[in-house]
């Protein structure tokens, strides 16, 4: 199991400390920082092995989390705690950054302390945290003893992640369905990969411990149904994923709360969710995927010092519809001396130190088209290597998802208070972003 | 309110300052200055003198300031264990609080003062919180068991809490579950065989149903130890198998990996003609995808599973070659991992897009992944025969880049392309030949030799090329050398009229110039051959190879079904059984997979062809034997980079003898004797047990001579292991030596432990210190089945070639089976050599005795044998040392001894024993 939790700063200053095992000694605290923050050369792995010590480490901007063990540990499991760590110390405190991690050191030891028993991670739920460690000192002390069984049972119970007792007077919930979109495409326009990675998050401030139901349009359920209709339409028909009748879903995984048993037999998604906002499941498709953008690139080496680029982007959704925050970067040889850009939308600047002529548009309708030139000047070399020519990648954000998912329904039981499914206020949003949107060219 | 400030106190008299703060009445005051104390512990200042101020503030009732008492308390008990007892009263009072967060956060702490004093007081309280009407104090007290069992796993023994430990499996709420589990599981791994776990149908029927409810670590532990249990039948296996995939829609990648631990091992037990079996392979798709879209660090952890999981069950990810392809952004770790994956993926029907990606890669600017993409190309080629046309235009174009690194990694791919199809490529060499100036790597500049000289008959100036390589012969390494050696050679044979005065130059060169053994010897066999009968040497050098095959790169099979049992974990990452990085006890028990499941149906099942172990095994040539290879076109060598150079002068060999040669008969053997002794102390008489190993060398003899005044014959160590049947696809090798009747014999005891017939059984040693060889081949005259074992002798001679090794008495073994070939070295002990006309005339023992220079002597003690000088005598003659004369000197002993060697060196010794003195004095004399 875990043996230590070391963070660091940039220079590699030790800001918390915190040993499980008797196998792990101060000079592990310094093994790291010598051998893989003071290290010269890339990061070639996140786990080292330094004298048998097992290190596993993650950054946040710039700092460094490090476990150490000594043992044949769960390598997944550590880090999946690292990232869970990550996510309860912004809860508490926001961003992870040294003034932050400094300020709220006695904390950290006091959460570490908890989530972290004898390198076994136990129940690290912020929302269940929060009910006995908070910024203003420890819970605990003036409680009745119904309070503290309740902390204790919840903490442990089935279901950890929310408290008994919650009350609001609206009930209202949020479904956010976020998806980015990705995308490998040839310069000959070929898609060489694409893929839909989404998540739905939802934001629920219910009473009780409401039951909830969650139905989307999934292709299995659809044709269970057998109200699917012809699935074998062709979803690009209808642009902007509002016609198709249903979608194939490569694969999901949920929020703890989820019953996997249950969607396992049945294909229903049955759950009592968290309080406030969680992440209720992540998806993946892989067919039928709307493209919001294509790219169409044309690079003209003239002679040794010279490069003709042209870039046409093309939207490709309902023209009523309207991307937002467009980004298109061409990268620019090491040795580019000047650059001329001439663009018919938005505005594009030349950045030396990105090696990237970037060009931004703030707003596009479906269905148009726009273009870009420029003229890349080149300083001669005498490099025999070839300029690598890494792809034009691409930023955007649309509204609507690119895999068609649609929500269907977000059903909400409780049966112990009296508001029923009809008295919930629910919101569904829809936004689409790139993820790694590029095109070689 | 913030706390940074407390990092920023650095003057001097801070720990006095702070220890007046400590002592303060104010409470807000104290809490201050333990901030300030943990601060100092954390940059890792040395706070402990203030240890018992610290304590002090213990007796509070804010828990905050507690909480800091206890983590200081629990860096600093260890330095301070007489101060730490005063805590003890604390605990136990905080252990009967009536908050159950205060007794948790008392069990908790108490269980990481690892002083041993407090452990006998932690018992009582812990007893009582693992039978805590709370949950929360349930749970840490279980893990607190495993805390105090490291401590003392005695103490936790007698106090019967592994019972309670167990109980708490059948615990109601699901985390006090997983922490007992997690506990016991890990307590277990220290007990190998005890069975500690106890997992029966229904302790995995109550894990599983706590699977479902407790929280994401839980249902890790929960997994991780159901993938240690073997389900009866396959049944059994099934119905664990169906309520274990839900879990493969977690959204802990961890959660996920340990689930398909669990389903790639019991699945081992199913029936392929199952329909769930096909089912299940189809699910585990899916998830394992899913696991690329999580962050870099956890990709890469789960591509080194996949790694292992594509090579157990090729047909799960198939069809998913495109979500390995490298995206541009990935960290170099991901980059590398996927391209591994790509090529072990890669087959006929995706080969057209591997290989487009493959040449956009090496474009890239990373040289180490730029390297890995082109040397890709080239194991495409071997994998997938219809793209070999395909990946050689693709390596050329890549030449035609001239990045110097690209083209020298394409040319050493593009020699294993030759191997592997030979005379169908050969078009590309005078391309290849364009590029000669610009490798400047010892690897590429020896594969384009080989090429040269192996093509020699296509190539008009071959001559003239690989003259240019021999003019800086010397500055070559060696690789380079033995290639240039060879590709000469070969060059001579094709084109003997134009080229005998280079060979004449190549042949002195390393024969004469070279201080490096392997180049001298392989320059003498050529010499030799070709003097004595160009016919033969035209047979030997230029025989057909063996191909070439894409299986050097696969995890040798027994290593991969360890490494299967271990997904998840960091053994699946590094690619290594936990014994190679894990310390202690913990992590030694080898894994296995079940046993494959169909025995029962057909034994023809049509898929154990497929599934490896009884597959036609290719003829595998490991890559670093290439070189050595060429010279017989059969590798029995072992690496040359482990053959330690000899030193020239004879004069000094022979000095050397004497230092090591004694050393190892007197002292040095004594580490390989001394250990089979301890191993069998059965075998000697009881009267002799006391020798302990430091007699080593001579002890022996003495003691297991046989019966007194009866020399019998020399002493025969037991048998020990020699090569692990892991190392070896199975084959276990164990052994011993015996000299008998005159002979030397090697005892072989072969076992096969793989799940195919061995056969075609060969032995080949490698130049040692005495030029012990085999005297006949190996007699393995029957195939040897799965489980079966062969006792085989094989003489030995002292006839072969002479080399130093180190130690002295090190023997490397090649065997060779029908499956591969393998290595061990193994150490024989020095009196094997001692021959039995060893008894020299007396006048010439003193003669030779006084012509002995003093630095050839050396002198040691043997200690606590309680043995006479004729007991004795008779014991050493038994193996063949010698009693020249007795003389009895002041109530001491002195014997005078020769040995005779079997390369005729002579040992004399004196030897003087002290009635009732158990310790011998022996001074040895050596002669040439």
């Amino acid at each position: 199991m875990i043996g230590g939790l070391f963070i660091y700063n940039h220079k590699g200053e030790v800001l918390i400390s915190r040993v499980y095992r008797d196998d792990i000694g101060r000079n592990a605290v310094d093994a790291f920082r010598v051998n893989v923050i003071h290290a010269r050369q890339q990061v070639r792995s996140p786990v080292t092995n330094i004298a048998r010590t097992s290190f596993f480490h993650v950054k946040r901007s710039n700092i460094w989390l490090a476990a150490v063990t000594k043992q044949n540990v769960n390598a997944a499991m550590v880090f999946e705690f690292l990232y869970k760590m990550c996510d309860v110390m912004t809860a508490y405190f926001g961003k992870i950054s040294e003034e932050n991690i400094k300020n709220n050191f006695v904390l950290i030891y006091e959460l570490l302390d908890e989530i972290l028993d004898f390198g076994y991670p136990q129940n690290s739920e912020t929302g269940a945290l929060k009910t006995f460690i908070t910024q203003q000192g420890i819970k605990g002390q003036h409680q009745t003893k119904e309070e503290q069984s309740q902390i204790t049972s919840q903490v442990t119970g089935q279901i950890g992640w929310r408290r008994e007792g919650i009350k609001y007077r609206r009930n209202e919930l949020f479904l956010d369905v976020l998806e980015s979109v990705n995308l490998l495409m040839s310069p000959q326009g070929q898609v060489l990969s694409a893929h839909v990675s989404g998540r739905v998050v939802m934001k629920s401030y219910l009473s009780g411990m409401p039951e909830c139901k969650f139905g989307m349009n999934d292709k299995i359920v659809i044709d269970k149904q057998g109200k699917g209709g012809t699935t074998d339409e062709p979803g690009k028909s209808e642009l902007g994923g509002s016609g198709k009748q249903s979608i194939a879903i490569d694969d999901c995984t949920f929020h703890q709360c989820v019953r996997l048993s249950k969607f396992d037999s049945e294909r229903s998604i049955s759950f009592i969710p968290p309080d406030g906002e969680y992440e209720l499941m992540r998806y993946r498709t892989t067919k039928d995927i709307i493209l919001p953008f294509r790219v169409i690139p044309l690079v003209r080496e003239v002679g040794r010092t010279k490069l003709e680029v042209k870039v046409v982007i093309k939207s490709n959704f309902k023209p009523s519809l309207l991307a937002q925050k467009i980004e298109v970067r061409i990268p620019t040889p090491l040795n580019t001396s000047g650059v001329q850009v001439i663009c018919m939308k938005g505005k594009a600047k030349y950045k030396a130190s990105e090696n990237a002529i970037v060009w931004k548009i703030k707003r596009m309708a479906g269905m148009k088209e726009s273009q870009i030139s420029a003229e890349i000047e080149l300083l001669p070399t005498n490099d025999k290597k070839k300029w690598a020519r890494p792809p034009i990648s691409m930023k955007f954000q649309v509204p609507f998802a690119p895999s068609g998912l649609k929500v269907r329904y977000l059903k909400v039981f409780e049966s112990k208070l009296n508001y029923s499914d009809h008295d919930v206020i629910k919101w569904v949003r829809y936004i689409g972003r790139s993820g790694i949107y590029e095109t070689r060219c | 309110m913030t706390d940074s400030k407390y990092f920023t106190t650095t003057k001097k008299g801070e720990i006095f300052e702070l220890k007046a703060e400590l002592n303060s009445d104010k409470k807000e005051k104290k809490k201050e200055a333990v901030k300030k104390v943990i601060a100092s512990m954390t940059v890792g200042k040395d706070v402990s003198a203030l240890f018992p101020d610290v304590v002090n503030c213990m007796q509070t009732d804010n828990l905050e300031l507690k909480k800091l008492v206890y983590l200081y308390l629990m860096n600093y008990a260890k330095s301070q264990p007489d101060m730490a007892i005063m805590a003890v009263n604390t605990f136990v009072k905080d252990c009967e609080d009536l908050n159950p967060l205060i007794r948790a956060l008392a069990v908790r702490t108490m269980g990481c003062i690892r002083v041993d004093k407090i452990t006998e007081y932690l018992c009582e309280p812990l007893r009582k919180c693992l039978k805590d009407e709370d949950p929360y104090v349930r749970k840490t007290a279980a893990v607190c068991v495993a805390k105090l069992h490291d401590i003392n796993a005695q103490l936790v023994e007698d106090q019967g809490f592994l019972d309670t430990l167990k109980d708490l499996i059948s615990d109601s709420n699901p985390m006090v579950v997983a922490n007992a589990v997690a506990a016991l599981s890990e307590i277990a791994e220290s007990h190998p065989n005890s069975n500690l776990l106890d997992l029966n149908p229904q302790t995995i029927n109550k894990l599983l149903t706590a699977l479902n409810e407790c929280t994401e670590w839980g249902q890790i532990f929960i997994l991780d130890c159901l993938a240690s249990y073997l389900p009866r039948d396959d049944r059994e296996s099934q119905s664990i198998c169906e309520r274990v995939t839900p879990r493969l829609s977690h959204a802990n990648s961890a959660v996920v990996l340990s689930a398909v631990k669990v389903l790639m091992k019991f699945m081992e037990m199913l029936p392929k003609d199952l329909d769930y079996y096909g089912t299940l392979l189809k699910k585990l798709a899916p998830p394992l995808v899913t696991l690329l879209s999580a962050e870099p660090e956890l990709q890469y952890v789960a591509l080194r599973n996949i790694n292992l999981i594509v090579q157990k069950r090729p047909e799960i990810l198939k069809h998913e070659m495109k979500v390995f392809f490298v995206k541009y952004n990935d960290p170099i770790y991901v980059k590398l991992e996927k391209l591994d994956i790509m090529i072990r993926l890669a087959s006929q029907a995706n080969i057209a897009q591997v290989l487009a990606e493959l040449k956009e890669y090496a474009t890239e600017v990373d040289v180490d992944f730029v390297r890995k993409a082109v040397r890709a190309i080239g194991r495409c080629a071997i994998k997938v025969e219809q793209s070999a046309e395909r990946c050689v235009s693709t390596l050329l174009d890549l030449i035609q880049t001239k990045v110097n690194y690209v083209v020298q990694e394409a040319i050493v791919v593009i020699k294993d392309i030759f191997r592997k199809y030979p005379n169908k490529y050969e078009s590309v060499i005078a391309t290849l030949c364009e590029n000669l100036d610009s490798l400047d790597e010892p690897e590429a500049r020896a594969a384009m030799i080989w090429i040269v000289g192996e093509y020699a008959e296509r190539i008009d100036n071959a001559d003239e090329l690989l003259e240019s390589f021999l003019e800086g012969f010397h500055d070559e390494s060696t690789q380079v050398q033995l290639q240039l050696l060879t590709a000469i050679v070969k060059l001579f044979l094709k084109k003997p009229t134009e080229t005998q005065e280079l060979v004449q130059q190549v042949l002195s060169l390393a024969t004469q110039d070279s201080d490096n053994p392997d180049l001298r010897d392989r320059g003498y066999i050529y010499w030799r051959l070709l003097s004595t009968d160009p016919v033969a040497a035209k047979e030997v050098v230029l025989a057909e190879k063996p191909l070439i095959s894409e299986e050097t790169d696969l995890i040798e099979p027994t290593l991969l079904e360890e490494l299967i049992c271990h997904i998840g974990t960091l053994a699946s990452v590094y690619h290594k059984p936990p014994s190679a990085f894990v310390e202690g006890s913990r992590g030694v028990q080898h894994k296995r997979l079940p046993p494959r499941a169909g025995s029962g149906e057909s034994t023809e099942s049509p898929d154990v062809g497929q599934s490896g172990p009884s597959e036609a095994p290719p003829a595998v040539i490991p890559s670093q034997g290439d070189l050595l290879g060429d010279l017989l076109n059969l590798d029995l060598a072992p690496p040359t980079a482990t053959v330690p150079s000899v030193q020239p002068s004879m004069q000094m060999g022979a000095m050397d003898l004497l230092g090591g040669g004694l050393d190892s008969l007197m002292g040095d053997e004594s580490d390989t004797m001394g250990a089979g002794l301890g191993a069998a102390p059965a075998a000697m008489p009881a009267s002799l047990g006391s020798a302990p190993a430091v007699g080593g060398g001579l002890g022996d003899l003495f003691d297991l001579g046989g019966g007194v005044g009866m020399p019998t014959g020399s002493y025969v160590a037991p048998k020990t292991v020699w090569l692990l049947a892991m190392k070896a696809k199975g084959l276990e090798i164990s052994g011993t030596f015996a000299r008998r009747g005159g002979i030397i014999q090697m005892d072989l005891s072969l076992t096969n432990k793989a799940m195919s017939v061995m056969t075609d059984f060969a032995i080949q040693f490698n130049r040692n210190s005495f030029g012990l060889a085999p005297a006949g081949p190996l007699q393995v005259l029957t195939p040897l089945s799965p489980n079966q074992t062969i006792d085989v002798s094989l003489p030995l001679s002292t006839s072969g070639p002479v080399m130093k090794m180190e130690p002295l008495n090190n023997l490397q073994v090649a065997v060779k089976n029908n499956i591969d070939v393998f290595y061990f070295s193994c150490q024989y002990p020095l009196s094997l050599l001692f021959v039995e006309d060893g008894k020299m005339d007396r006048q010439v023992f003193l003669a030779t005795w006084k012509d002995i220079p003093n630095d050839n002597e050396a002198q040691f003690q043997i200690k606590d044998i309680h043995l006479n000088s004729d007991v004795a005598s008779n014991k050493l003659q038994g193996s063949n040392i010698f009693t020249i004369a007795k003389r009895t000197v002041e109530g001491q002993d002195m014997l005078y001894q020769s040995v005779k060697l079997t390369n005729g060196i002579w040992v004399l010794a004196e030897m003087r024993i002290q009635t009732g003195n158990p310790n011998y004095t022996v001074n040895g004399n050596k002669e040439t």
